[in-house]
């Protein structure tokens, strides 16, 4: 087997990671991608590698994750996210060349982009 | 599918929907056999005889959210228009191990495609699951196992963004080392 070579790195990012870690955990934001069959099918792993490349492009720290089949397999690629304090929004139909929009708008503006919104859940 | 690394990423989403805490993905290339054979095995609750007899039927699946379930149906397919196959052993309690050859130069045969972001989908499914990933082409090897990275990486879990980077990087490396 070869080496994990950059292990060195590893340590380094953990130093620095735990620093915040826990205000990450507790007040983030999370952005969940459909993987079941279906969703996979209709490109979601494409999906969520243009959200992971354009979350790297901008600097911008968010928790990514994947969830199988919710019953709604036409609407895959389906994306949540979820922010303290906001509605909980799902997006439909999201492909990978939404996303740069999706990010823009609803990350960093703070805008819902409504016309792609297909669900939306309210935390009380 | 136009990827078996996507048929991969189904295989796995079903390894974490049964509970599974460790799966081993191998894929190896052997040009001489002319053999792909793509493994998954996993220690997720597993199966009795009778439901194992079912899970290429594509209108039997354990979903309450749909009537269908195509994952392995369309897997197997893929491998059997390659003069392949695929088997699938299961044991209630224990886990499951799913199978599929093809015949490496076969004209059907999809390409493997993008296997770092099939692994990296997986791997940030929101329960943390240690993949053992084992690619061989020829005698050529890349391996490695989430166990010893979580090891390094203490409380930090996989997914944060800083891991996820390095990851992506990791593999992509990996992979471009076998080729």
């Amino acid at each position: 087997m070869p080496k994990l070579k950059s292990l060195e790195d590893l340590k380094r990012i953990r130093e620095e990671a735990q620093k915040d870690l826990k205000v990450r955990l507790d007040t983030g934001t999370t952005i969940t991608v459909g993987m079941g069959t279906c969703g996979i099918a209709a490109g979601a792993r494409d999906t969520m590698h243009a959200i992971l490349e354009e979350l790297h492009k901008r600097e911008i720290d968010a928790h990514v994750t994947t969830v199988g089949c919710i019953g709604m397999c036409s609407k895959e690629p389906l994306v949540d996210i979820e922010q303290a304090g906001h509605p909980r929004i799902t997006y439909a139909n999201v492909h990978p060349d939404m996303v740069p929009r999706i990010i823009e708008e609803h990350l960093i503006k703070g805008q819902v982009v409504e016309e792609w919104v297909f669900g939306r859940v309210t935390r009380d | 599918m136009r990827e078996l690394s996507l048929h991969i990423l189904d295989v796995l989403q079903n390894s974490l929907e049964a509970g599974a805490s460790k799966v081993t993905l191998t894929i190896e290339e052997d040009l001489m056999a002319d053999r792909l054979t793509i493994t998954v095995t996993d220690n997720g609750r597993g199966m009795d005889a009778d439901t194992v007899t079912k899970v290429l039927d594509p209108f039997f699946t354990t979903r309450t959210t749909r009537h269908v379930g195509l994952g392995l149906p369309l897997f197997a397919a893929a491998a059997r228009r390659c003069n392949g196959d695929l088997v699938v052993e299961s044991e209630l309690g224990k886990g499951t191990t799913v199978r599929a050859t093809f015949q490496h130069s076969h004209i059907d045969r999809a390409p493997l495609g993008d296997i770092r972001n099939t692994i990296l989908s997986f791997l940030l499914a929101a329960r943390p699951v240690d993949l053992h990933y084992v690619h061989r082409v020829n005698d050529r090897q890349f391996e490695f196992d989430t166990a010893d990275i979580r090891a390094e990486l203490g409380n930090v879990p996989l997914s944060h963004p800083a891991v996820r980077d390095w990851l992506s990087e990791f593999i992509a490396e990996g992979e471009q080392g076998i080729k």
